[in-house]
């Protein structure tokens, strides 16, 4: 091949805007890191070294590590504490919507609100979010909206709408699945990226079993992509405890097969997860790679709306990690810190309950199932037998509609 | 003789099957203490205990892989798959191992496990929850793929898979699991896998289908009588791998017409397969083109719009009209 007609491929790329890969990215030199030098295999004892636990607010809300503890403006305390109370409440009306008929299933988190809001406040804009399905409250950080959160779990797929400016993933249903996605994404930006984004992902104790998310750790790991993994332990997978997911006392030790480092954290303690995701955000964000992190909290109500855990677990487990509500504690904080008074909880749950109040209209005013676009997003140009496929579906339609089905 | 549901039906045939043999061992996720999200396993733990009801972590390609090991060591592994959605987690195992051991040990270790999982839609689920993807694995050499339609059929077929010295796929219509009840005997029963059913005899047309879409088929041939004076003859597939060519050659070489209903997406679907065969072995005696009614090409809609994805009797009914009309 000639010299031009090399430089003539490289004029042709860019003139395709939608090609992935940039001319401009296109590395002159390429680059090819040696490996690591293989480690003397003749040691007698591996030391693997220590996976630190972080706690900041103890369950009576009283700091027990001041040394971690987040210096955060007091309008920031209290904008991660609305966010909290913002998602208890819209998983309570979701489900006396649901009792009533009017939402289909859905997963709850209550319990999980420190867990959901000190994962997502490091993040900023122009970071990714790679959610599973029980991920209200940081979606709601990230800007979905609470009608659109509605009109998913009712079975609407317009609520799959990702809102504009916001880089997230659509959540995972597919347990662990996404992570592999998220793991993509974040070697994607690796290649690509000029303002050092990061991706965070979270998944449950559960998914931890599934052979794709060993394989994420492991190409996150190698390719040094800059990526959080926040497994967040509430203590079930459905009616499995997490005793019987994993043969190993914690899942945070995982890392160490995958040479990651990793933190467990007090998932119920919004400050210990602020300071431990910040820390692994911006290790991402410099180029120092993956990192992951085991939130440990408690799945205070139900697996989803289908579920009766009765069966599988008993009152006083639930009864005592209620002694461990996470916005219990974050309020005494706040209170000993004298931002917030019994008035200021009060009105706080109000407006909350309000803003969701007035999510849930808009949601009902935009409840229309909308049958005829079904085919409209499975490819970018319909090939001819789906176009035909849709007129005989759109004709079934119209044909039900005139019969007044 | 009791009236139960599939879900009942189901779990007594899995009680008597381990019961009668120790080797029929059960294992899956959440089917122990909490006896399965559609309680198809519910009481089995507490009568055999957690050797043979075995709550495994997360993980499909785990539960099918281990079963295949567990079948090579002489057990009768019957796997839960908790939704069909997720077999695609387990699509290495399914395909690699649990279909080809016994070809790739030349006969020394067969496989004869089950796996159960529930598939379809009309329960208002969320996404990956209500697939039809039979056709895949009927598409998979050295499985054999079943779909009960009714709480007695499903007892019986689940007997039969188990006992079957080879992999078989149970695919159940959780549609069905408790949309109504059915005699079934105390004692148990096994069919024929590879039989299909002649469930209702006529002369005009042939109708085939199986699983959740024999009752709006069935729908569809009351309708005819009534409302049209068509006497449809009506097929239950029941075993889509091995397929029973025999039968459905039989019936449309007397009524000359078919049409097919399956709720799974229509390229390369059960219907196409129907269609190749009756086109080699019947091709003489067909007065029209056979017509399918299926899912469409799409993923499976959002569940405010599933009833329009899903085949009716009304579509049904026309597709027979259309076939009747052909000249
Ligand atoms: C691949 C796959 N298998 C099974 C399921 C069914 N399922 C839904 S949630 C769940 C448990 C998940 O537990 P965990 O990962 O701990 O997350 P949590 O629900 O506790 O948030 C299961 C088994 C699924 N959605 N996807
Ligand atoms: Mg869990």
């Amino acid at each position: 091949m000639s010299k031009e007609t090399v430089h003539d491929r490289t004029k042709v790329t860019p003139s395709a805007p939608e090609l992935a890969v940039k001319s401009s990215h296109i590395p002159r030199r390429p680059k090819i890191t040696p490996p690591k030098p293989r480690k003397d295999i003749s040691t007698p004892t591996i030391a693997l070294g220590e996976i630190p636990n972080l706690q900041i607010l103890n369950e009576k809300g009283e700091i027990s590590d001041p040394s971690h503890e987040p210096n955060l403006e007091p309008a920031e305390l209290l904008r991660i504490y609305r966010a909290m109370v913002l998602t208890r409440k819209l998983d309570t009306r979701m489900l006396t919507m649901q009792r009533q008929g009017e939402m289909g299933t859905f997963a709850p988190g209550m319990g999980q609100e420190a867990t959901q809001i000190g994962q997502i406040y490091p993040l900023t804009k122009k970071d990714w979010f790679a959610p599973s399905y029980r991920s209200f409250g940081a979606q709601l950080w990230r800007g979905w909206t609470i009608e659109g959160l509605m009109l998913l779990w009712d079975g609407f797929s317009e609520g799959f709408e990702i809102p504009d400016g916001v880089n997230d993933l659509p959540f995972s249903i597919v347990i662990g699945s996404h992570v592999a996605t998220a793991t993509g994404v974040a070697m994607g930006i690796k290649r690509r990226d000029d303002d050092d984004a990061v991706v965070l992902t979270n998944f449950g104790d559960g998914a931890f079993s599934q052979g794709i998310v060993a394989e994420s750790l492991n190409f996150a790991a190698v390719d040094n992509a800059p990526i959080v993994f926040v497994c967040e332990n509430n203590g079930y997978a459905i009616s499995m405890p997490v005793q019987r997911q994993t043969g190993a006392d914690y899942l945070a030790g995982r890392s160490v097969g995958y040479g990651i480092p990793s933190m467990r954290v007090d998932g119920n303690d919004v400050l210990a997860m602020i300071v431990a995701t910040t820390d692994a955000v911006e290790r991402a964000r410099k180029g120092e790679g993956p990192t992951l992190l085991e939130a440990v909290t408690y799945r205070m109500s139900l697996h989803t709306t289908a579920d009766d855990p009765k069966v599988y677990r008993n009152e006083e487990e639930v009864e005592y990690w209620k002694t461990r509500c996470p916005l219990a504690r974050f309020e005494i904080y706040l209170k000993n810190k004298n931002l917030l008074d019994d008035a200021a909880i009060e009105r706080t749950a109000a407006e909350c309950e309000q803003e969701v109040i007035e999510g849930r209209e808009r949601f009902r005013g935009r409840a229309t199932a909308n049958p005829r676009e079904v085919f409209d997003s499975m490819y970018e140009k319909l090939p001819p037998e789906l176009e035909d496929q849709k007129r005989e579906y759109l004709s079934k339609l119209d044909r039900k509609n005139e019969e007044g089905h | 003789m009791p009236q139960l549901t599939m879900a009942e039906s189901l779990n007594l045939a899995l009680d008597q099957s381990m019961a009668a043999d120790d080797a029929v061992c059960v294992i899956g996720e959440d089917i122990g203490v909490n006896g399965g999200v559609f309680r198809i396993t519910k009481g089995l733990l507490e009568k055999y205990g957690e050797d043979r009801v075995i709550d495994t972590p997360l993980a499909e390609n785990g539960i099918i892989g281990a079963a295949v090991g567990m079948a090579i060591y002489g057990l009768k592994p019957v796997a839960e798959i908790q939704f069909s959605g997720f077999m695609m987690q387990a699509f290495d195992q399914i395909e690699q191992n649990m279909a080809r051991m016994r070809n790739r040990s030349r006969g020394r270790y067969p496989v004869p496990m089950v796996l159960r999982t529930p598939y379809g839609g009309g329960i208002r689920a969320v996404e990956h929850h209500s697939e039809s993807r039979e056709a895949y694995w009927a598409h998979t050499p050295g499985l054999k793929v079943v779909i009960p339609s009714g709480p007695r059929n499903a007892r019986s077929l689940l007997h039969a898979a188990i006992n079957d010295p080879d992999p078989v796929i149970f695919y159940e219509p959780k549609a069905v699991y408790r949309a109504f009840r059915e005699d079934v005997p105390d004692e148990p029963e096994s069919l024929e896998i590879g039989k299909a059913q002649v469930v209702r005899e006529g002369s005009d047309i042939t109708l085939i289908a199986y699983g959740a879409m024999m009752r709006p088929t069935l729908e569809a041939a009351e309708d005819l009588v009534d409302l049209h004076q068509v006497n449809a003859e009506v097929i239950d597939l029941l075993s889509i791998s091995p397929m029973d060519t025999q039968t459905l050659v039989d019936s449309v070489s007397k009524t000359g017409r078919c049409v097919i209903v399956h709720e799974g997406p229509r390229t390369c679907g059960v219907a196409a397969e129907i269609i190749a065969r009756l086109n080699e072995h019947a091709f003489e005696h067909l007065e029209a083109p056979i017509k399918r009614i299926t899912g469409y090409d799409i993923h499976f809609p959002f569940f405010q719009v599933e009833q329009h994805y899903l085949p009716d009797p009304d579509t049904i009914v026309e597709a027979v009209q259309q076939t009747l009309a052909y000249e």
